[in-house]
């Protein structure tokens, strides 16, 4: 048995902001942001909008689209729930009109939404659930500082969403996956305050430690080593050279590591999907909007298409999937 | 092949500079890399040399014969001269 990719959906705020709108507040530029990022617009929320309200559009429209309305688990990759306290999975399962199954958050960061795949395909093929909705869903605006010229270019919001169910070895089967972590790197990639170690109090937030903040080069050098290793373990494990894989969804953080793993791989840059340029990075939601692109973009059911992520932890993960046979969107 | 020849075939062959722009005095503000690329060319650099070179030190490079000053402080080119 294989648990399988039964469906696809996504939401994105409609709101925009271009690098122009961020070049008229900070000091920099669209020529600065496209070539360091490949990033043009991204999607962010307008006030009142959290994470639940996306992840519940896009499990919608996957669940439409598997052409079941039920599932018997949800699975909501996060790192920005709508609050610190419940977990939001059972708020977007109620909202679904799914009965009482098992509902919860997974922190993972962007990587998130490859270790949910994981969890969702161990539920199904273990017979815990029979039908897994797996969101990936962020709303990084809410907590990327403003002024900080290097992250406020960098991030998007959006919720993607997949469901996934057990079938076997045809379209839509996951078929490998390596997962990894390393907390060395815990520091790379933070928000300081809020959580037990830093409780969020008045000087926390005047000191803006609610905020994001990141070793930018740190981070891409670990994130281009580190999605370029998974990948390569995950393919000789499963006995598949590169040029077997037919699509190359990374998460989309930034074109310029999309080439460097794409590079180090050995995969051409036309087999790879890249919309970075329009949502920035989603974090959990990156993977599943790269794959709604790759289907609208037409993939053939069957075709090999590799994901992978890596994000704060440090965690990676990466997935053989055969393409799943999607009705058009 | 020497250090030189080593860090100009990462610069060819991993970030798209052309040969003929290379030299031990070209910077690599003057060869359009800016600090990404710094960052893909100490990766590519730690791979062929088998070295670490720190974010500081990436930073720190401003010609290519900086680069290669740094590695052979390091011990590269000794025992492949």
């Amino acid at each position: 048995m294989r648990a399988v990719i039964a469906g696809l959906g996504t939401a994105v705020p409609s709101e925009v902001v271009t690098n122009a709108d961020l070049a008229s507040r900070l000091d920099t530029s669209d020529e600065w942001i496209r070539s360091r990022t490949g990033i043009a617009q991204r999607h962010v929320a307008p006030a009142g909008i959290a994470t639940a309200d996306l992840a519940t559009q896009a499990g919608a429209e996957a669940l439409k689209s598997s052409g079941d309305t039920h599932a018997d688990a949800v699975v909501l990759a996060t790192m920005t729930p709508d609050r610190v306290c419940p977990p939001s999975a059972p708020t977007v399962a109620t909202r679904l009109g799914l009965p009482a199954g098992l509902a919860f958050d997974l922190n993972a960061a962007c990587s998130g939404f490859v270790y949910g795949l994981a969890v969702a395909d161990a539920l199904v093929r273990a017979g815990a659930a029979r039908r897994v909705l797996l969101i990936g869903a962020d709303v990084m605006s809410r907590v990327v500082d403003p002024d900080d010229r290097n992250t406020a270019v960098l991030f998007g919001d959006g919720a993607g969403a997949v469901v996934v169910e057990a079938g076997d070895d045809g379209p839509g089967a996951v078929t490998a996956l390596d997962l990894g972590a390393d907390g060395e790197g815990a520091d790379l990639l933070a928000v300081d305050a809020g959580g037990s170690r830093l409780p969020a109090e008045l000087t926390t937030v005047l000191h803006g430690g609610h905020y994001l903040r990141m070793d930018g080069r740190e981070v891409y050098r670990q994130a281009v080593t580190g999605m370029a290793a998974s990948c390569s373990r995950l393919l000789a494990a499963a006995g598949v050279a590169a040029t077997d894989v037919d699509h190359l969804v990374a998460h989309q953080a930034n074109a310029r590591i999309l080439s460097a793993v794409a590079g180090r791989l050995g995969i051409a840059p036309e087999r790879c999907v890249v919309n970075v340029d329009r949502f920035g990075n989603t974090t959990a939601a990156s993977v599943p909007l790269a794959m709604a692109d790759l289907h609208d973009a037409g993939a053939a059911a069957g075709a090999l298409v590799l994901l992978t992520a890596f994000g704060a932890g440090l965690t990676w993960g990466s997935a053989l999937v055969r393409w799943p046979d999607l009705a058009r969107r | 092949m020497s250090t030189y020849d080593r860090i100009s075939t990462i610069l060819v062959d991993r970030l798209g500079v052309a040969q003929d722009d290379i030299s031990p005095e070209a910077t690599f503000e003057e060869l359009d890399l800016d600090s990404l690329d710094l960052v893909e060319f100490a990766l590519g650099a730690e791979e062929e040399f088998g070295v670490r070179i720190g974010d500081e030190e990436a930073e720190g490079l401003r010609t290519v014969g900086d680069a290669v000053a740094l590695l052979e402080t390091k011990g590269v080119g000794a025992a492949t001269a």
